[in-house]
């Protein structure tokens, strides 16, 4: 007690000591770092089903994204002599979502290109962690799949290694399209348990519907997401798809398939919810998940691409101003009285 | 806990660490007597006040020694009976110096205050209160130290008709309130019954955290009498903030940038209703209070009754000192109150608490931007959006600030409690109201 004056054997704090700063002078503890290594957790059930599934293409795709990505953070840091900013997380998760994200036959140039893009281009470029529009794993997927349509469909079946096709789901329903009978077979209960435990083609870490519920239920008791993301985005997708079925049977089949199938698990909860890119006010964020939904339904049923996940998720990404403004929420105390009637909810956030 | 009427619940809040257990069971001890006394001439919001003794003048316990500056200020009276010393300087709780009266103790400690007594308050004119009131130098010993006699004279076209007592308590720490409420209870009730008089309502409320359960007991038994009904409200920071409790106890919602009594409120802290009896009853005016002195590093923490004047540094000392490393003294609790480099600084009617922290406490800012994550925006009681506002102040768009309302920023500090990429958020609001602010007086002085 060296640094305490004293006074009639009383100690006292040393006046020079002291700290100066504004309230509050407390904090509930949690940081960005923390909260990235709790979504790192969430990520493990999809993780392990990868690795259950594809073997040791997972294992390899998700150490070289994982690595890629942090080392491009690292690397860019460096070259614009900046502290670094890789122990925050942020890099590993964009690696491991983007790796979840690829095919089974990825090659290792394709995963490079995958991070340095999903880090460089698309966050540090905007200004890194919190100042990027796009979701980095979201948008790399679609740099890959418009770049690289050819190793980016090279489709594995589950542990038997054989490059196939389009042998996912959502090939499928394009294969059989027009019949009716083949939609139905597609929705039968046994064809969807497949989907849902994951036994099925498909990028690494998305076929499996449960793996990726686990993470989701935990991601939202953790807190880490908005919820009405996920649920407004698989509620969309659920009625859209469903009244399309029922109107046209041959068409496409039914609204569990089109949950169970691609990306929409792993989409709904880990990348459509990443907080950077979303709208930052709960009714937004119903919003956008509406969009993302009717988005995908739109590109999968009458769009190009079998699946369009990732894209419509980028391209929500780009509508998040134009929500947060539509969806402003007003202070405690407004009163619609107070302004003119013709002007609520014309957002104040430019 | 049943509440004896229907309450509702503000929007968002937090549940921080409370830190009460070290000083909420220790009955509030007077200090002793000091040689020396400081005294700060402005201790309210408002015009300050104008000193009326001169150097070597000898002064009675409680006589005055300043007088009010204006309608909205309050009198400074003599905390002991002695001579007036020096107009000297002393460090102001939210930073700068600030001139104080200095009296030197005779060790008598005679009352002189030249107020009568008025024990039968309840056949006395309301004017004759009210100057009282005024006249005993009483604030919102809350935090605001806004003078009390204004809040008790609304405009006539104002129609009042709920008297709120503010006993919620919410900052961590801080039990001064609850020793208050827990030791003088019939003073409080009492004090609220002479505003109630003077507002002429007949509903009187007195909010208050339901973890202060001795306290709720005790003020049960007696507020019939009185006519206060005590309302226990759920823990939830900021339950005591003006425009959170009137919403909880009533329904009703301050409109922005309105007061509590647009909507038929009036809210008084339940020190300052103490005050109003103890001028009232007894004729002696405001010259000490309630305040908690606590902290991990403190060695006794408990609650003191301390006069103005009295610097932290003396405060420390009855409570032992410190056992341990402090990092920060703060005036006040920890979420909004003002950190402090000198001990030098002196209790005011306003002081609800000295608090230290120590590092391992204590929060650390940084510059990060904002991950968007929506947590200021779910736990902000005001509703506002914390985290875009506060990059607008970032790149000094205050108009575009303004227009998100940041005027209605309480600075609560919730948001900033909550935020994970640590961004010293009330810092940038503080900022942006101070500039706000000086925009608007600069158009108005344009104007004139
Ligand atoms: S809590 Fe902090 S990081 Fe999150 S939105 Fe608010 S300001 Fe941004
Ligand atoms: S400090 Fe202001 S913006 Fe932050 S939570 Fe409190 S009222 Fe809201």
């Amino acid at each position: 007690m060296s640094e305490e004056i004293e006074k009639n054997n009383i100690a006292l704090p040393e006046p020079g000591s002291l700290v100066l700063s504004t309230s509050p002078h407390v904090q509930d503890g949690d940081s960005i770092a923390r909260i990235m290594a709790k979504v790192l957790i969430c990520l493990l059930p999809a993780v392990a089903a990868s690795i259950w599934f594809f073997r040791f293409d997972a294992v390899r795709i998700l150490v070289y994204c994982a690595s890629f990505c942090i080392f491009a953070e690292y690397g860019w840091t460096l070259a614009t002599r900046q502290a670094a900013t890789i122990g925050d997380y942020s890099a590993l998760v964009t690696g491991v979502i983007l790796a979840l994200n690829l095919p089974p036959g990825a090659p290792w140039w394709l995963c490079l290109i995958g991070s340095v893009f999903a880090i460089i281009v698309v966050k540090e470029l905007f200004g890194g962690l919190g100042q990027n529009p796009f979701n980095p794993a979201a948008a790399a997927r679609v740099a890959l799949l418009v770049g690289f349509a050819g190793p980016m469909t090279q489709w594995a079946a589950p542990a038997t290694g054989s490059l196939v096709s389009g042998a996912t789901p959502l090939g499928a329903i394009h294969a059989v399209q027009g019949s009716a009978d083949a939609m139905a077979q597609l929705g039968a209960p046994d064809n969807l348990m497949k989907l849902f435990l994951g036994n099925v083609g498909g990028s690494i870490g998305e076929t499996s519907a449960l793996a990726i519920l686990i993470g989701g239920l935990g991601l939202m008791a953790f807190r880490l997401i908005k919820w009405q993301i996920p649920l407004a985005m698989i509620a969309t997708i659920f009625v859209f798809t469903g009244i399309v079925h029922l109107a046209a049977p041959g068409l496409t089949p039914g609204p569990l398939y089109h949950i169970l199938s691609g990306g929409v698990m792993i989409g709904a909860f880990f990348m459509a919810t990443d907080m950077v890119t979303s709208p930052i006010t709960p009714l937004g964020a119903l919003v956008f998940g509406g969009v993302i939904g009717v988005l995908t339904c739109i590109i999968r049923i009458w769009g190009a691409y079998p699946e369009g996940v990732s894209f419509s998720i980028v391209i929500a990404n780009a509508l998040v101003p134009l929500i947060d403004r539509m969806c402003y929420i007003r202070p405690f105390g407004w009163h619609s009285h107070s302004v003119s009637a013709l002007n609520i909810r014309r957002g104040e956030i430019k | 806990m049943n509440s004896p009427i229907r309450t509702w619940r503000f929007h968002g809040g937090v549940h921080p660490a409370d830190g009460k257990a070290l000083s909420n069971s220790v009955p509030a001890q007077r200090a002793p007597l000091l040689e020396r006394y400081t005294v700060a001439i402005q201790q309210n919001i408002g015009a300050p006040p104008k000193p009326v003794v001169q150097k070597g003048d000898t002064v009675k316990k409680g006589q005055l020694i300043a007088e009010p500056g204006g309608f909205v200020s309050a009198p400074v009276h003599a905390p002991t009976s002695g001579t007036v010393g020096d107009i000297v300087e002393v460090p102001g709780a939210n930073g700068g110096a600030i001139p104080a009266i200095e009296i030197i103790s005779d060790g008598k400690d005679e009352w002189g205050s030249g107020l009568d007594p008025i024990p039968n308050w309840k056949n006395t004119d309301r004017e004759i209160l009210k100057k009282r009131i005024a006249d005993a130098g009483i604030v919102g010993m809350g935090g605001a130290a806004f003078p009390t006699h204004v809040k008790l004279s609304p405009p006539p076209e104002k129609v009042i008709d709920t008297l709120i007592l503010n006993g919620a308590e919410c900052e961590p720490y801080l039990t001064a309130d609850h020793r208050l409420m827990l030791e003088r209870t019939e003073a409080v009730l009492e004090g609220a019954a002479i505003a109630a008089k003077i507002l002429r309502v007949d509903r009187v409320f007195l909010g208050i955290e339901e973890n202060k359960p001795d306290a709720i007991a005790a003020l049960n038994e007696k507020a019939g009498q009185y006519g206060v009904t005590v309302v226990p409200l759920h823990v939830r920071y900021p339950q005591g903030g003006e425009k959170q409790l009137i919403y909880a106890l009533t329904g009703r919602s301050v409109a922005t940038g309105g007061l509590p009594m647009d909507v038929g409120c009036v809210v008084q802290n339940v020190g300052s209703c103490a005050a109003i009896r103890d001028a009232v009853v007894e004729g002696h005016p405001l010259i000490e209070r309630y305040t908690t002195v606590t902290g991990t590093p403190v060695a006794n923490p408990g609650t003191w009754i301390l006069r103005f004047g009295t610097t932290v540094e003396q405060a420390l000392t009855f409570a032992g000192g410190v056992k341990a490393r402090a990092a920060k003294v703060i005036m006040g609790g920890p979420m909004m109150g003002f950190a402090q480099t000198s001990l030098g600084v002196t209790v005011t009617k306003n002081s609800s608490g000295i608090l230290l922290l120590q590092w391992k406490e204590t929060a650390e800012y940084t510059s990060n931007p904002c991950i968007r994550c929506g947590r200021c925006v779910r736990a902000c009681p005001m509703k506002l959006l914390p985290g875009p506002v506060s990059v607008m102040v970032e790149s000094e768009n205050y108009d575009e600030a303004e227009k998100n309302y940041v005027m209605d920023c309480m600075e609560c500090g919730v948001c900033t409690f909550v935020c994970p990429a640590k961004r010293p958020l009330v810092q940038h609001f503080r900022r942006a109201k101070a500039e706000i602010n000086a925009k608007r007086r600069a158009a108005k002085a344009k104007q004139a």
